[in-house]
């Protein structure tokens, strides 16, 4: 049975790291599309254009080595491939597992849709999900690889349920299939696994069935494998403090968007877990000054002390332009340096109230 | 033994080609939303949309037409998204469902567009009898929009059912008006507030001859399940026609309901499921119809209005079309109670 949160962040340290503390920097995921991929996608869709499965492979793997590039460049501690195989965070598992069908697109607000799937029978391992992905990715990286996999809660909640009696059950089903992925990318080699629980913030009642899952998940996972859990968007204060019972090592949040107006829910009680904090916007194409992110970068410690905190953009980075999203992620990360260099002289007044955690702990 | 009328609540998923045809002319962005002077093109497009939905209805022998609410990028907002005196900010998230709409913010004294009875109009020419309109209820267009102008909810809410009452005066050959109050279930009114739900509600109702439905959906998350009894008891107060109910979320507190407080002479039964791709039989749906029926003894119903429980926009198209289908067979099958 594991026990967590786990002391696993050292391994993440780079070992040219020039300052004592460390905050992991990383991203949630998702990362814009190149124009040429979408393009190749149209060819390969259309049956008409000779566009067949390997030029298909050879542009994902293309394209997944130029955004991981992207993110090493920008000097992430911890990369991952912007999810350049991947069209949405349903539909792309979707489409693997048993049991699912797809029946159309729904509106998601304006003209934007989703092809909302059904499950039309009981759900079962089908395809491979992640390990290829994370292969590639981990063979052209040369920092460490995180891999985001979509929940079984919003796997479930974010689908048309015509098989199972309850939305409950089917998460349940689903957790089992999350939990074999995983280990599937434990053997891989893959160390860090973030599982992406967007639907939570929408349902907060359902926090007990979450975290249900993540037992699932989570079970006979080793320790030194981080697991982080990313919520985004919603009324926070509905899922804390039980959300700290999850048996998780991390939680990402999306902050930056509601100018921490929620921060203090976390003050009370302690937070036990890591924080992975949104310090940049997604939903702006501004990019926020390194200055400005030292800022939020601070709002974390109202929280919890440095070796606790993870930096991380509030959500995925595919709405916006590539160049804004590499600017956001660059600043981020000196933002971070410049914070860690002020930790290491002192310069910085940590507001977390909680003295006998020491950074040596 | 009352008289059973397919219908539903309106607000129809675009017809696949409608998607992608107006995803190209007005963009993917929140500045590419309707704003009610809309360019030829589009115009053409949301027409021959709005006649193809006008005619899945008669084809599948629905006895009741909706215009297909086709234009609502906002889907509950959208009164309040055309209106002069609204500004439209942030994108926010309806309900806990993964739909999102424009925030409208009220800034000025509110007054009636039109937009909706000009929709009407055009579908009318499509329809021999038996046009429905929908509206948002003034309860829920209050609850989804923000107030810097009247600047207290009492007076707000009265604003918001004093421009849907002008809203819905300008309807013409209407039979029926669905008034859609999820938020009554959803974040529904306390003490004080629930008296003026309902009168806000009259108002409206009060402002055209239709036959006037509010029409309820949902469980209530904060509540016990159902519509609160409190607020279904002034709901009644309101001078409806019927009172609509949502027996694919919760059956047994609906006939409850009925049997403890009476209910209006006319009912609407949400007997298919809007949210979920499974497609019922006409049979099933007619068991639902006729259990309900049978579970409420006291009531004696004139007009039984069979109806899917909410708005049809989360379901693809194809699935939506039969759901149509299975609802329009409906008068095949005997209703007994």
């Amino acid at each position: 049975m594991s026990n967590r949160p786990a002391d696993n962040r050292e391994q993440f340290r780079p070992e040219d790291h020039e300052n004592d503390n460390f905050l992991l920097t990383t991203v949630v995921g998702s990362y814009k599309k190149p124009k040429w991929l979408d393009r190749a996608r149209e060819l390969y869709e259309d049956p008409e254009d000779g566009f067949g499965d390997e030029e298909w492979e050879e542009a994902k793997d293309d394209a997944a080595r130029l955004i991981t590039d992207e993110h090493e460049r920008s000097d992430l501690d911890v990369v991952v491939d912007g999810e350049m195989r991947r069209k949405e965070m349903v539909e792309y598992f979707a489409h693997l597992i048993d049991g699912y069908e797809f029946n159309g697109r729904v509106k998601v607000w304006g003209h934007n849709y989703f092809d909302k799937p059904s499950v039309a029978d009981e759900v079962e391992y089908g395809e491979e999900w992640l390990v290829d992905e994370y292969e590639f990715t981990s063979d052209v990286a040369d920092s460490p690889v995180k891999v985001p996999i979509t929940g079984p809660y919003t796997l479930a909640n974010w689908t048309f349920n015509e098989a199972y009696d309850t939305d409950e059950e089917l998460a349940y089903d689903l957790a089992e299939l999350v939990n074999t992925e995983i280990e599937r990318l434990v053997d891989a080699g893959a160390r860090y696994i973030q599982i992406d629980e967007p639907a939570l913030a929408t349902t907060p009642d359902d926090h007990a069935i979450v975290g249900e899952c993540l037992e699932r998940i989570v079970a006979d996972i080793p320790e030194e494998v981080r697991i982080g859990l990313h919520v985004c968007y919603g009324d926070y204060s509905r899922i804390y403090p039980e959300v700290l019972d999850y048996p998780v090592d991390e939680l990402d949040l999306e902050l930056t968007n509601g100018d921490y107006e929620q921060i203090d829910v976390f003050t009370e009680p302690e937070f036990t877990l890591d924080l992975a904090l949104g310090v940049v916007d997604n939903h702006t194409a501004e990019v926020e000054s390194v200055a400005e992110i030292k800022e939020n970068i601070k709002q974390g410690f109202k929280v919890v002390p440095p070796e606790q905190l993870t930096i991380s953009p509030d959500c995925g980075l595919k709405l916006l332009p590539r160049e804004i999203a590499y600017e956001k992620m660059a600043n981020m990360v000196q933002a971070a340096r410049e914070v860690e260099a002020e930790l290491d002289a002192g310069e910085i007044d940590v507001g977390y109230a909680a003295p006998e955690v020491s950074a040596d702990d | 033994m009352p008289e059973v009328l397919s219908a539903t609540p309106g607000l129809y998923p675009l017809p696949d080609w409608a998607k992608d045809e107006l995803a190209g002319l007005k963009g993917r962005q929140k500045g590419g939303l309707i704003s009610g002077d809309e360019g030829e093109a589009i115009v053409a497009a949301y027409e021959q949309a709005r006649e193809e939905v006008v005619d899945l209805q008669t084809d599948a022998g629905l006895d009741l037409a909706v215009e297909g609410q086709l234009r609502w990028d906002d889907m509950l907002a959208h009164p309040l998204a055309v209106a002069d005196a609204v500004e439209t900010r942030g994108i926010v998230r309806y309900y806990d469902n993964n739909n999102f709409y424009r925030e409208p913010v009220v800034t000025d004294d509110l007054a009636a567009s039109g937009d909706v009875g000009a929709e009407l109009d055009a579908a009318s020419g499509h329809v021999d009898d038996g046009l429905a309109a929908v509206l948002p209820g003034p309860y829920t267009l209050a609850d989804l929009a923000a107030d810097e102008h009247y600047g207290d909810s009492e007076s707000f809410l009265a604003a918001v059912a004093d421009f849907l009452a002008a809203e819905a005066e300008q309807f013409s050959d209407v039979e029926t008006l669905f008034l859609l109050e999820p938020s009554l279930l959803e974040s529904p009114p306390g003490d004080g507030a629930d008296e003026r739900a309902s009168e806000a509600i009259d108002a409206v109702a009060s402002a055209t001859d239709a036959d006037v439905v509010a029409h309820t959906y949902w469980e209530s998350h904060g509540g016990d399940g159902s519509l609160d009894e409190k607020v279904y008891a002034h709901l009644l107060d309101a001078d409806i026609d019927a009172v609509g109910f949502d027996l694919v979320a919760d059956h047994e507190g609906s006939t409850y309901l009925i049997n403890e407080y009476g209910c209006t002479d006319d009912v609407a039964l949400g007997v298919v499921d809007g949210q979920n791709t499974l497609v019922e039989d006409t049979e099933e749906v007619a068991e639902r119809v006729e259990w309900t029926l049978s579970n409420t003894p006291g009531a004696d119903f004139e007009t039984v209005y069979a109806t899917i429980n909410t708005p049809t926009f989360y379901l693809p198209s194809s699935k939506f079309e039969e759901k149509l289908e299975t609802l329009g067979a409906l008068e095949l099958t005997e209703v007994t109670a």
